[in-house]
């Protein structure tokens, strides 16, 4: 262990040394062989033009190499891949496509990530909102956000080792340990197997990501709500609106734009949902989720490239609107500057 | 000590052109102002000469040497911007140094002009502060001390008081006009504020829509203005415009028919000015009278009444005039619904044409050739500091 | 009804109800994994962790010595012992002899044992079996008890999972993982977001719109082409396929989007007077950077600082991916995923797995939780 505690030490001394020294570096050599000289008659020779129109590439061309490699790149290999065998050497044209809309699981998969992407932007914009709205209005409402904030600094599966303690099955028999059934049996009913429960636990492992996402769209709305004008709510209030109406005619009118952003980004969330599936069921009774399946397809069997690569463009087709969509507003909020 | 010189430089940034062709001379030891509405192009103009924007064509020379391509730092330049721009994490003493710093001077000599410049500013108790823990009025001696060490031979100031409230503004102003005569530098000032114009200048440069429309001395602009805009954006109350028709023209000027039917003789040039057409005379608030002394009168209505205890501005109408402003004397008795007659001398009125261009008075006034050291412009010698 | 100084409405207190209901649910959860991994483990599994604090009542059986334990009293003959195993802290409330009859006798009370004598059992456990014939008997006798354990606290738990569990090793992996997976994309994308913002150059607005349509690719979109390009490298140089400089980069191609978005968000709200006032002043661009820019923007570095460890720190996916499950690479999300699949039952190792692996976030986070806050805002909210 201690060796590799100073292996790691090392590994980040040298990692951040060598970007450090990359642009130290390259700005010093553009600054020796670029620089400024005297020429014969004495006249200096400015080359401060082509100087400062390469030193922009030295400062983004690492970005854009690692862009490139890691996300760029993998977007047009895995649309080639997709129409490719498992192995990645046979063109097979859309048959992996035709499979997957065949496959039972696959259709199930679509069917889940339909029901998630439905249910938990809705419910976490909502439960945000809600909390936000109330937290902004008492004395104790920033001691109220940090504690619902906490989930958000915990990964996946310890959310899912959380959750899958409250949903834990004990025999009819035996003392609930798992608090959601012990609230059931002692209002009388029988413990219940949640996570395999049919369709139904779907819903609870949203619940889970709800559970996450939440906190986040409490923070963005807290901070919006903060930016409404005082001023339109006093004319409102003077106007004789009540509470309730205020909030839907004045004020959410305002923040709708947020409400939009945050709605996109865990529906983005939602898309790319594996860790919890994987955690809780690992897409047993009929929990599967695309995100699960492609991870599946990719080790499946010494690993099915084609099929897993289908998958993964489907998730990205979903999101190619979303994306078109993020393009457009940052180029008009770029036309307002 | 130097002179700029921009010849028929333009800038654009994509297909609008802001900068449609300037040519200007500023010579060793002037102080220049820039002035014009918001979006003439003042800014962009002292920044093509900064060096923080490219000049799309025409040429930059600052002491005979062409400057186009010359990075800011290698002009000899030094810039006071509005917002001071002082570095936040910076104390005073590190904000003043980090140009001398990046310019690899030895450490004492640092020390030695950062100290002088604290000391000519009278910062030197503030010197280990950070902005943040300083006056607006400190902030903005710490900017001009920045460019102070620099030893420029150029001083750049955009809109350096606008931040300012109103009494400090006065201090500063007094201040910034008190180091030119001190510095003997080149100093070029870019401001919307007429007064700051008119008490700093010693040549103001009028901008509209990113051309010069008229250069000259503060006194000149206000008595030979050569267009209606120029008229209009110098003096304050600003000029009364009033829809005329000539009546007659001869060599000592053009006679005109005032809106309720009385003659005025204006002494401009008459040429080119045919009887019957249709021109605007300009009179200054300052130069109507209540009491209807003068060579012509107009009858008017009072509509409001302003008085600022030393002086009161009376708001007049008549029949196809726009509101008109009469300035007089803190004693006087005019209300609104007071009918009078405004009288005016000829001498003090301005004719422009449909072009708006200024009819050429006959006379040139000579208070327009004062300095604002009270010297004749272009007397030879330096100017002794008022202050 | 007036409260803080201010009257409140009935529709304010369901409010104040309302949001305290909220609080419950999004605490309780967390708060009973935590008492959980506190608890002894034969604790944890026989009584809900709400009841932590009520002593818990177990059954049990225990074995009386044999006929070679008897001693020859005055009275005839006796077997003495302890049905508690040792250092038991539990307290025998019932016995019996009979496993369907467990609270037929009270502790300390005499009752006639297998025909052969009386047998008194006291609350510490301890038993006294008399008989005035010898005894006979070659197994101990079986006694069931009902006992009651005082509520344990202990960190047997993070012991065992540290040491036994793989838990320890795999902190050290993630936390390898995790600093340079933040540090280095920081760098990166700083210097990026300055030349996006402060620097002109064709294409540079084409180029950042890219960027932010690379803010919503998903990440498995890289997996398959990323594994790939890993194994043909690993195989052409000789070296592994999976290793931490794999990942490192992989996590700073992933984080790079945002944090190119984030940061050229706020540099790009410095005043452009101060960066041009720094070029009068003969900065060049890496100066500006450095000494101007980088130190002005550390609240925003921080934000996304914060984010991005959070991420990488809780990531299953690309650890899953990029880094075997040997125990020199497994990571703690990958760790605890194996234990819920193999100890999925064994809830003491789970608990306080979990909570070690969350500690780490939740101190960043509650440390750090203004800037955290600060960056998500400034990704998200109009402005």
């Amino acid at each position: 262990m201690a060796s590799q505690l100073i292996g790691a030490v090392i590994a980040i001394v040298l990692g951040i040394g060598f970007s450090l020294f990359y642009f130290a570096g390259t700005n010093w050599a553009l600054d020796h062989w670029l620089g400024d000289r005297t020429d014969a008659a004495g006249e200096k020779i400015s080359k401060a033009h082509r100087r400062e129109s390469i030193r922009p590439w030295l400062f983004i061309a690492p970005a854009l190499l690692i862009l490139g490699v890691y996300l760029v790149y993998p977007v047009v290999e895995t649309l080639r891949l997709s129409f490719f065998d498992d192995t990645g050497q046979g063109f097979v044209g859309l048959a992996n496509y035709i499979w997957a809309f065949q496959d039972g699981e696959f259709l199930l998969a679509i069917r889940n990530n339909l029901l998630w992407l439905i249910i938990v932007p809705s419910a976490s914009t909502g439960l945000g909102l809600l909390i936000a709205t109330l937290a902004d209005r008492v004395p104790w409402g920033t001691v109220a956000k940090s504690l619902i904030f906490m989930p958000m600094a915990i990964s996946f599966v310890g959310a899912s080792v959380i959750w899958k303690f409250v949903y834990d099955y004990r025999g009819p028999d035996a003392e609930q340990i798992g608090i959601l059934n012990a609230i059931v049996v002692s209002l009388g009913g029988d413990p219940v197997h949640w996570i395999s429960l049919p369709f139904w636990n779907n819903f609870f492992l949203m619940v889970i990501l709800i559970w996450i996402q939440t906190p986040f769209a409490m923070v963005i709305f807290s901070a919006a709500l903060r930016g409404v004008p005082m001023d339109t709510i006093e004319a409102a209030r003077i106007d004789g609106a009540r509470p309730v109406q205020i909030f839907f005619k004045v004020v959410l009118p305002q923040i709708m734009s947020t409400v939009v952003v945050v709605w996109t980004t865990i529906t983005i969330i939602v898309l790319k949902i594996f860790d919890i599936v994987l955690a809780m069921t690992n897409g047993q009774w009929n929990t599967e989720v695309l995100a699960n399946l492609m991870y599946d397809w990719m080790f499946r069997g010494g690993g099915d490239f084609g099929r897993g690569s289908t998958i993964a463009i489907v998730i990205m087709v979903a999101v190619i609107p979303i994306m078109i969509w993020n393009i457009r507003r940052f180029q008009k909020e770029e036309g307002m500057r | 000590m130097a002179t700029v010189k921009l010849s028929d430089v333009k800038k654009a940034f994509g297909s609008v052109e802001i900068i449609k062709g300037v040519d200007l001379d500023i010579h060793d030891n002037e102080f220049v102002v820039f002035v014009g509405p918001s979006g003439c192009g003042k800014s962009t103009l002292l920044r093509l000469i900064a060096g923080l924007e490219d000049i799309s064509s025409g040429e930059l020379t600052i002491d005979g040497k062409r400057m186009n391509d010359t990075p800011p730092a290698e002009r000899g330049i030094a810039m006071v911007f509005q917002s001071y721009a002082l570095y936040p994490h910076m104390t005073v003493y590190e904000n003043m140094a980090f140009g001398l710093k990046l310019a690899k001077f030895d450490k004492k000599v640092i020390d030695d002009k950062v100290r002088e410049a604290a000391r000519i500013l009278q910062l030197e108790h503030l010197l280990q502060r950070k902005p943040k823990e300083l006056s607006g009025g400190q902030r903005q001696r710490v900017a001009i001390g920045r460019s102070i060490v620099r030893d420029p031979k150029v001083f750049l100031f955009d809109e350096p008081l606008s931040n300012l409230d109103a009494a400090l503004r006065v201090q500063m102003r007094i201040e910034i006009a008190k180091l030119h005569s001190d510095l003997d530098a080149t100093m070029i000032y870019v401001t919307h504020d007429q007064v700051e114009a008119m008490t700093l200048a010693d040549k103001i440069v009028v901008l509209q829509a990113g051309i010069v429309v008229q250069v000259g001395s503060p006194l000149e602009l206000y008595y030979h203005p050569q267009n209606k805009f120029v008229a209009g954006f110098i003096g304050s109350p600003k000029m009364n415009f009033v829809p005329v028709e000539v009546a007659a023209t001869d060599g000592t000027g053009v006679t005109v028919t005032l809106p309720g039917g009385n003659t005025l003789l204006v002494p401009v040039d008459s040429r080119g000015v045919a009887p019957g057409a249709r021109l605007t005379l300009g009179v200054r608030p300052e130069h109507m009278s209540e009491t209807g002394q003068g060579d012509a009168t107009m009858p008017v209505q009072c509509v409001v009444v302003e008085r600022l205890g030393g002086d009161t501005y009376g708001y007049v109408q008549s029949d196809g005039v726009e509101l008109m402003t009469v300035q007089t004397d803190g004693t006087s008795r005019m209300k609104p619904g007071d009918r009078l007659d405004v009288g005016m001398r000829g001498a003090t009125c301005h004719l422009f044409g449909d072009d708006d261009q200024a009819l050429p008075l006959l006379e040139r006034n000579d208070l327009a050739d004062i300095g604002k050291s009270g010297i004749l412009a272009g007397a030879p010698g330096p100017a002794p500091a008022v202050h | 009804m007036k409260l803080a100084g201010r009257y409140v409405t009935g529709g304010q207190v369901a409010g104040q109800v309302l949001l305290l209901l909220l609080v419950v649910i999004w605490t309780l959860p967390t708060v009973g994994l935590l008492v959980s991994s506190l608890r002894d483990k034969d604790q944890l599994i026989a009584s809900g962790w709400w009841s932590a604090l009520s002593s818990t009542e177990i059954a049990n059986q225990g074995r009386t010595g044999t006929a070679d334990d008897q001693v020859e009293t005055a009275d005839g003959y006796q077997i003495a012992g302890n049905l508690l195993p040792e250092d038991s802290p539990a307290e025998i409330g019932f016995w019996s002899d009979n496993i369907n009859d467990i609270t037929a006798y009270e502790a300390g009370q005499s009752a006639p044992v297998d025909d052969t004598g009386a047998m008194t059992v006291n609350a510490d456990g301890s038993y006294s079996w008399v008989s005035p014939e010898p005894f006979t008997l070659e197994r101990g006798e079986r006694v069931f008890y009902q006992a009651f354990v005082p509520p344990i606290f202990t960190l047997d738990n993070y012991r065992e999972v540290l040491a036994a569990e793989g838990i320890g090793r795999a902190f050290i992996n993630t936390a390898t993982v995790a600093i340079p997976a933040t540090i280095i994309p920081i760098l990166i994308a700083a210097f990026c977001a300055y030349a996006f913002t402060w620097m002109s150059f064709p294409g540079r607005n084409w180029l950042f719109a890219i960027v932010v349509g690379l803010l919503v690719v998903p990440l498995q979109m890289s997996l398959i082409p990323l594994l790939r390009l890993y194994n043909d490298v690993g195989a052409t140089f000789g070296v592994e396929a999976k290793s931490y400089l794999g990942i490192w980069l992989a996590h700073t191609g992933f984080g790079l989007p945002l944090a190119i978005y984030l940061l050229r968000n706020y540099i790009g709200s410095l005043p452009r007077d101060l960066i041009e006032s720094a070029k009068v002043d003969g900065a060049t661009h890496f100066h500006i950077f450095t000494r101007l820019v980088m130190p002005l923007s550390v609240p925003a570095l921080a934000s996304f600082a914060i984010f991005q460890f959070l991420w990488v720190w809780n990531d299953l996916l690309v650890a899953l991916v990029f880094l075997s499950k040997r125990e020199d690479q497994i990571v703690l999300t990958s760790q605890l995923r194996e234990l819920l699949g193999s100890r999925g039952d064994n809830w003491e190792i789970l608990t306080s797995g979990a909570f070690i692996s969350m500690i780490v976030p939740l101190l960043v986070f509650f440390a750090l939780q203004r800037y955290f806050v600060r960056g998500l805002t400034a990704g998200s909210v109009k402005g």
